[in-house]
């Protein structure tokens, strides 16, 4: 380059200096980080990357907050709504947080047959070991190795309603599936409206509420050997076990005088947001929907008729049973949980996984104010849960003839998952049922 | 022209507008002022405000929902706050109050401190490399400029965990070391890789638009400076630089507003609580959803920054536009 004019050299050296303050500036901005109660440089950091976000990675933090202060360590939890389709990518490009936590025991499994998830210290294994039932272990062991421990858990299949109603149409809860059935048809009759309503929406994973209904109602028919050996892809979609669950569930679900009340037709379904049911049953046009314990948050903004809140409770205005039974005496619960997993074996991140393996993080996570949380932990005292509906849920967590499994669709390999959602979504929509199932069953060829 | 020239033909008399009508059947010049006054007459004036009032229509009833309690969104429609008038300021109270990660104030640093840099960059990057590739004679040029230019067909989806892996694992070829990887998986405060990763996705797009709008410059000029003793880089900084401003200003806001709404590329290049703004309004429904009712707020203090930016560089953005269209 030749000699350069005073000018334009001096707004080079100015651009320089400009880019180089912002940045000095900006280092500046974000190292100040007011949020983090660390106290001392000296202090260890681990990260925690996992699915829950907004309230729920509030209360998370909530729960480790008092430990991270008496053990010196600071813990750092990035939530992400896409953590499922992201934390393959930062696997393969080997950007990993000391901890993840995974929502699925497939999505679990991936990240194990990667070999970047390592496995856990003998410490943490003996609490796994101490606190969780068999079939909890069995989702973060991989060919006689732990890699990881359960944290906190949900129990879906709850039938949400209004007591008030019940009492008025002269409905005692049911218990069995057939009951129900026929009580739905009781309704129906009595008021001449749909009485049950479901939404299917939710993005991309649109689908996910039908694909767990159906495997609350295959569980509960079926049994756990064919739950077991369905989500292993043993027995197929097409298999008569299967489709009985989809007869029985059509029963209600495709019966044009049953659903879907205060939204429209049966292809409504599809269109409907899973959370939108919370407000047709709180101001009293859905008799009845399924959804798990979590859908109690979304009350909390819903009117009744009268124009009130409703009061989730027995005695309030919303309250929920367990979907009954298709074979009496069977006492086997679907439900959803997060699996923590160290990729590294840092001490830190060791002493991490200890801690949230242990009774002392599930008794603190349920005691969170106004939390949503519950845990499979056999350390947990259920007494300390103040929301009723919750610590009924620990209760069934807890009682040691209750069968847990995994929803289906969360324990499947993810191509399953996907077309699981879909199919359900088609079959709702009209596609005849063999023919759903059909093609359900063919995402197992891609799946390795 | 003004406002008076296009006024003008309006009042002129009889023989004009006959004289204009001759013009238009002989597609002389005379066509484009009537199109033009076609365009501005009242009757397209007022359907180009209908038009845009009814485009305006759902970004009003967000507006006006960001305003409503969430269970009167629940139940009505957005239409009845005229008649019944319920409005509450909670909405945006709670989601300034909001924290699971990040605060709102932390996000919205977060983001310009993102933005800023991955605006800035790539215009620098491509200013030279445009100017180059119009106004400088290197073997290979036409083909290098193709090469370029097709990387736009590149779906930065594909690119972000090569991107990703080069970054955290370096490149190695034998024991040599060709990249050692930046070593910055989950350190805070760190924006490199998200600056980085902006400026290569933008790069392609960035130096066509320039090199289009450098190239357009009359020869005339350029011969004028290498006659008068001017280099590369005082032909580029004295002369194509100032030239070129309306065309910077419009690819920047082009980059500006890419960046801000960016999602997938923050999610994958930052961590913790290096975030920006638009994490945060995805965390704000709460992972079932059901704080739904934050979102028309979040949503409105997420887009002041882009409107601020797009009023302010307005005038350019369309100088931009039109600058291709009447040179000479």
């Amino acid at each position: 380059m030749v000699s350069r004019s005073p000018s334009s050299t001096r707004r080079i050296v100015a651009a320089v200096a400009v880019t180089a303050t912002g940045m000095l500036v900006l280092a500046g901005c974000t190292t100040a980080n007011p949020g983090s109660g660390s106290t001392s440089g000296a202090s260890k950091t681990v990260t925690i990357y996992g699915p829950d976000t907004g309230t729920e990675a509030t209360e998370l933090n909530a729960s480790w907050a008092a430990w991270e202060k008496t053990n010196g360590i600071t813990i750092k939890y990035t939530g992400d709504g896409n953590f499922t389709t992201n934390i393959a990518t930062k696997i393969q490009g080997n950007d990993l947080p000391d901890i993840g936590m995974f929502p699925q025991p497939g999505l679990l499994d991936a990240a194990i047959q990667s070999g970047k998830v390592q496995k856990v210290a003998s410490d943490t294994e003996a609490n796994v070991k101490k606190n969780f039932s068999k079939d909890w272990q069995g989702y973060v062991t991989s060919k006689g190795a732990m890699y990881g421990t359960p944290l906190d858990a949900s129990v879906k299949g709850y039938i949400w309603y209004m007591p008030a109603d019940f009492k008025k149409w002269g409905i005692d809860v049911p218990k069995s599936y057939a009951d129900l059935v026929s009580d739905i048809g009781k309704i129906q009759s009595t008021t001449s409206a749909a009485p049950f309503c479901a939404g299917f929406n939710s993005g991309t994973a649109s689908g996910w509420p039908g694909a767990d209904f159906l495997a609350e109602v295959v569980l509960s028919s079926a049994g756990p050997t064919t739950y077991d050996s369905w989500v292993a892809g043993k027995t197929k979609f097409t298999d008569p076990a299967i489709d009985k669950a989809f007869t029985l569930l059509g029963q209600i679900l495709q019966n044009p005088k049953y659903v879907n009340a205060g939204f429209g037709d049966v292809a409504s379904i599809n269109s409907t947001a899973f959370a939108d049911v919370a407000a047709k049953v709180a101001d009293g046009s859905c008799a009845m929907t399924n959804q798990a314990t979590f859908l109690e948050a979304n009350f909390s903004t819903t009117k009744t008729a009268a124009g009130a809140t409703p009061k989730v409770g027995s005695d309030g205005d919303v309250w929920a049973f367990p979907l009954p039974s298709v074979t009496s005496g069977s006492n086997a619960v679907v439900g959803g949980g997060d699996f923590a997993a160290a990729f590294n074996n840092n001490a830190a991140t060791q002493k991490v996984m200890a801690y949230l393996s242990s009774a002392d993080w599930a008794n603190s996570l349920i005691t969170v104010k106004d939390g949503s949380f519950i845990s499979a932990n056999k350390g947990v005292t259920a007494s300390k849960e103040t929301d009723p509906l919750l610590q009924t849920a620990i209760k069934t967590l807890q009682s040691s003839d209750t069968t847990f499994r995994f929803g289906a669709d969360d324990a499947m390999p993810t191509v399953v998952e996907n077309a699981f959602w879909k199919g359900i979504v088609d079959w709702t929509n009209g596609m005849p049922q063999a023919q759903a199932e059909a093609e359900i069953q063919a995402a197992w060829a891609n799946a390795k | 022209m003004t406002a008076t020239d296009i006024d003008r033909p309006a009042a002129t008399s009889h023989r004009a507008a006959r004289q204009r009508e001759r013009a238009i059947r002989k597609g002389e010049p005379g066509a484009f002022s009537e199109s033009k006054r076609r365009l501005s007459s009242p009757g397209a004036t007022i359907a180009a405000i209908i038009i845009a009032a009814i485009w305006t229509v759902p970004t009003l009833g967000l507006f006006v929902t960001s305003f409503r309690q969430p269970a009167d969104i629940n139940t009505t429609g957005w239409w009845t706050v005229f008649t019944n008038p319920n409005l509450t300021v909670s909405n945006y109270v709670n989601t300034l109050n909001f924290t699971d990660t990040l605060t709102v104030g932390q996000s919205f640093v977060n983001s310009l401190v993102i933005v800023i840099p991955a605006t800035l960059f790539p215009i620098a990057i491509a200013l030279l490399a445009a100017y180059a590739f119009a106004w400088v004679n290197f073997r290979g040029k036409n083909v290098l400029f193709i090469a370029v230019f097709s990387l736009q067909v590149v779906p930065i989806q594909v690119a972000l965990v090569p991107l990703l892996s080069l970054f955290s694992n370096g490149v190695t070829i034998g024991n040599w070391a060709v990249f050692p990887g930046l070593n910055l998986n989950s350190v805070d405060g760190s924006f490199a890789r998200i600056w980085i990763a902006h400026t290569i996705f933008a790069l392609p797009l960035a130096i066509f638009l320039l090199h289009n709008f450098i190239a357009a410059l009359p020869v005339d000029i350029m011969e004028a400076a290498r006659i008068d003793g001017a280099s590369h880089g005082q032909t580029f900084f004295r002369i194509v630089l100032p030239l070129a401003r309306p065309a910077i200003a419009s690819f920047a806001i082009l980059q500006f507003l890419w960046v801000w709404n960016d999602l997938l590329v923050a999610t994958i290049f930052t961590s913790g609580s290096n975030f920006p703004i638009t994490k945060l309004l995805t965390d704000l429904a709460g992972t079932y959803g059901q704080t739904w009712y934050l979102l028309s707020a979040g949503t409105f203090l997420a887009i002041l920054v882009p409107l601020v930016v797009f009023f302010a560089l307005q005038r350019y953005f369309v100088r931009g536009l039109l600058a291709g269209a009447t040179k000479g």
